[in-house]
């Protein structure tokens, strides 16, 4: 399936105040018998988002008029972990969402993802950005918002760049994988630049046992 | 020539590795594609739309497990569900893919058909739209899950474009004290490293406690991988992994000349002596306590004889992670876990319900009775798992002792079917993930070690069963 390309994208931020947000919080099992492919939105971050009567949970972060039309979303680090549902990409997506910032940590002397990789991979092959800084820049963002919201944002895929637009700019620079981004850039469909090498496929098959 | 020392996992991934494309990713060869009815039918119709056939059907294999009601399984009554599980019938007919279905004596949950039927087999290379498929790397496989997208690719070309993970080496020194099991080896890693400590690795489990364990114990230990972040977990084969692929009916497995010769390939695969991985760790297996977890993830966990901590008092997470963890479970900074009482105990799930884990559950129940405020469901892990069962009398021993013998399936580790906790619920469970509403809107899970849940289920509360009698 072609994407949609990404080059950059200015919205409103939201703010998720959690860390090791998993696959279950951010679509509940329930939602995962649909066999379609869209209609997931309204059912984002479901049990945090309603309460119990299935009226909007107004104590909840993405739930506030401040935020309303809200497309990128920024929380706190391990996002996306568990499940490999790709429903939750979709969910994110369809409730409105574009790109996604979480923050990698140094512990015991490495670097640790801020996303999950699953995450990561679904996110890519949908079109939705993830963006990893670093802790306190994500921090920093949580501040700005929560002092200036509604804050406007871009992310700028080109310039791999994500700037707060405050009365002075406030930007930040982000890493991402350059194959990821090409195939965001462009809106590339992997099964179609997968079979351009079919011939490698069908010859690998002639020599290989799969049966070891 | 010399060639440099490689690790288990570089072996397989370089001969799985058909090309690549001009950035450099990967297209990696997939030997066997699992396929499940809950991230399988977007794929399915993503290949319909694009006028797409199942490139090798003969490598392709599917059963319904998520959706499955575990007392009357012919009769799904959630028409949703019923729907998905139709839905992969007609998709697995259209397009020519084998179906282990409901009404099959092979059907069971994805992870444990698999190694049942012979599909799973060392140096291969093993995907399924599922997180725990890192369970078949127990066999020295590279297993990992993915999302629909790739399921879709794989169906497409039977390959994947990945980047190549770090490695990552877990060695568990000295042997685990029984009743101390896989289990809690693997969920005092998690504590170790962290839910995302393997984030980007595949870890490779080594040293005496990972040899000294059986097939089934080393696919517990695998099968959460992806709950500390790794993709994939593996176990180097030997003489353990090669008898499991003989000792049983495993049609797909090869035989005669073909197994040995086999085996004579598996035994190249362990790692060379100073092969080099990007991280390494070593556990004490012999200091490792029966684990509980105590909150909303499968990192927050602590040895039985502990204390619900402190807000302030845990590593890796932050005062306000462990303030909602500890308010979404109910529990109270200081009490004993050993105090902490439980209404449901679920045996069952990927990670806990092969054949024996219910001969260890029903040695702890054998002769006693649960408490009469606990409900308790033995849910085996495929249809064949629960023949075996039954022909060893395990099922009268868990029906005399007050449980639920049910039907396979996933159950209630995600609560797909009608077997869900109900808000307030409090359940010992032998699954992998404690998730806020995994198991049910509201329900509190606490993943422990089948010894752990059917001790707990007798006495109505977490015990240490090193000292329990």
């Amino acid at each position: 399936m072609a994407l949609t390309p990404f080059r950059s994208h200015r919205g409103t931020v939201a703010l998720l105040d959690r860390a090791n947000v998993d696959t279950d919080q951010i679509i509940p099992k329930q939602f995962l018998k649909s066999i379609a492919r869209t209609g997931f939105g309204p059912n984002l971050f479901y049990d945090w988002r309603y309460l119990p009567d299935g009226r909007p949970n107004p104590d909840f972060t993405l739930n506030q008029p401040r935020v309303a039309g809200a497309s990128i979303l920024v929380a706190r680090n391990n996002f996306g972990c568990g499940s490999s549902r790709e429903h939750a990409v979709w969910a994110i997506q369809q409730a409105g969402f574009h790109a996604v910032v979480a923050p990698w940590q140094e512990c015991r002397g490495t670097r640790v993802p801020g996303f999950a990789d699953i995450f990561r991979s679904n996110a890519g092959k949908n079109g939705l950005l993830t963006v990893e800084l670093s802790a306190p820049e994500v921090e920093e963002i949580f501040q700005m918002v929560d002092r200036f919201s509604p804050l406007q944002a871009t992310v700028d895929l080109d310039h791999q760049r994500l700037t707060l637009h405050l009365p002075e700019e406030l930007a930040f620079h982000f890493e991402i994988d350059p194959s990821v981004k090409e195939r965001l850039t462009h809106g590339l469909d992997d099964i179609g630049l997968t079979l351009k090498h079919e011939a490698e496929i069908t010859a690998f098959e002639s020599r290989h046992n799969p049966q070891r | 020539m010399q060639t440099m020392p490689q690790t288990l996992f570089e072996k397989i991934w370089d001969r799985h590795a058909v090309g690549a494309l001009p950035d450099g990713t990967a297209i990696l060869y997939i030997d066997r594609h699992l396929v499940h009815e809950v991230t399988s039918p977007q794929a399915f119709e993503g290949l319909r739309l694009a006028g797409r056939r199942v490139r090798r059907t003969d490598l392709t294999f599917a059963t319904m497990d998520h959706n499955v009601p575990t007392e009357d399984r012919m009769n799904i009554r959630d028409p949703i569900s019923k729907a998905q599980v139709d839905a992969l019938s007609a998709n697995c007919k259209e397009f020519g893919v084998t179906l282990y279905d409901l009404a099959s004596a092979r059907q069971g949950i994805v992870h444990i058909i698999g190694p049942e039927l012979g599909l799973t087999l060392p140096g291969t290379t093993i995907v399924c739209g599922d997180s725990h498929t890192s369970t078949h790397g127990a066999f020295g496989t590279v297993a990992f899950g993915i999302g629909t997208s790739e399921v879709e690719h794989v169906l497409a070309t039977q390959t994947l474009l990945q980047k190549k993970p770090k490695t990552f080496k877990v060695e568990f020194a000295g042997r685990p004290v029984p009743p101390v099991s896989a289990k809690d080896l693997i969920l005092k890693l998690i504590g170790t490293i962290g839910t995302a400590g393997g984030t980007g690795y595949a870890i490779e489990y080594g040293g005496e406690a990972i040899r000294g364990l059986t097939m089934e114990g080393r696919m517990t230990v695998c099968n959460m991988s992806i709950e500390a972040g790794a993709r994939a977990g593996m176990v180097a084969p030997d003489d353990t992994t090669f008898d499991y692929i003989t000792a049983e009916d495993r049609p797909f497995a090869p035989k005669g000349r073909a197994f040995d010769e086999a085996v004579a390939f598996w035994k190249t695969l362990p790692s060379d002596p100073g092969a080099r991985f990007d991280r390494t760790l070593t556990i004490n297996a012999a200091e490792v306590a029966p684990q509980v977890t105590w909150g909303t993830n499968p990192g927050m966990v602590m040895d039985v004889t502990g204390r619900v901590p402190e807000p302030d008092q845990v590593p890796g997470h932050s005062r306000t992670d462990v303030e909602q963890a500890l308010q979404y479970m109910g529990l109270r900074p200081g009490t004993p876990m050993t105090d902490v009482p439980v209404d449901i105990v679920f045996i069952g799930s990927c990670t806990n319900a092969r054949i024996e884990d219910l001969r260890i559950a029903a040695g702890v129940l054998r002769g006693r009775h649960i408490a009469a405020t606990v409900r308790v469901l033995v849910v085996p892990g495929s249809q064949q798992v629960k023949a075996q069962a039954e022909v060893e009398g395990l099922h009268e021993i868990f029906k005399a002792a007050g449980c639920e013998w049910r039907q396979s399936g996933c159950s209630m580790c995600l609560g797909m079917n009608p077997d869900q906790l109900k808000p307030g619920e409090r359940c010992a469970s032998t699954s992998n993930r404690n998730f806020e509403g995994r198991q049910g809107k509201g329900g509190r899970t606490h993943l422990v070690s089948p010894e752990m849940a059917a001790a707990a289920a007798i006495a109505g509360h977490f015990v240490d069963i090193r000292t329990w009698r």
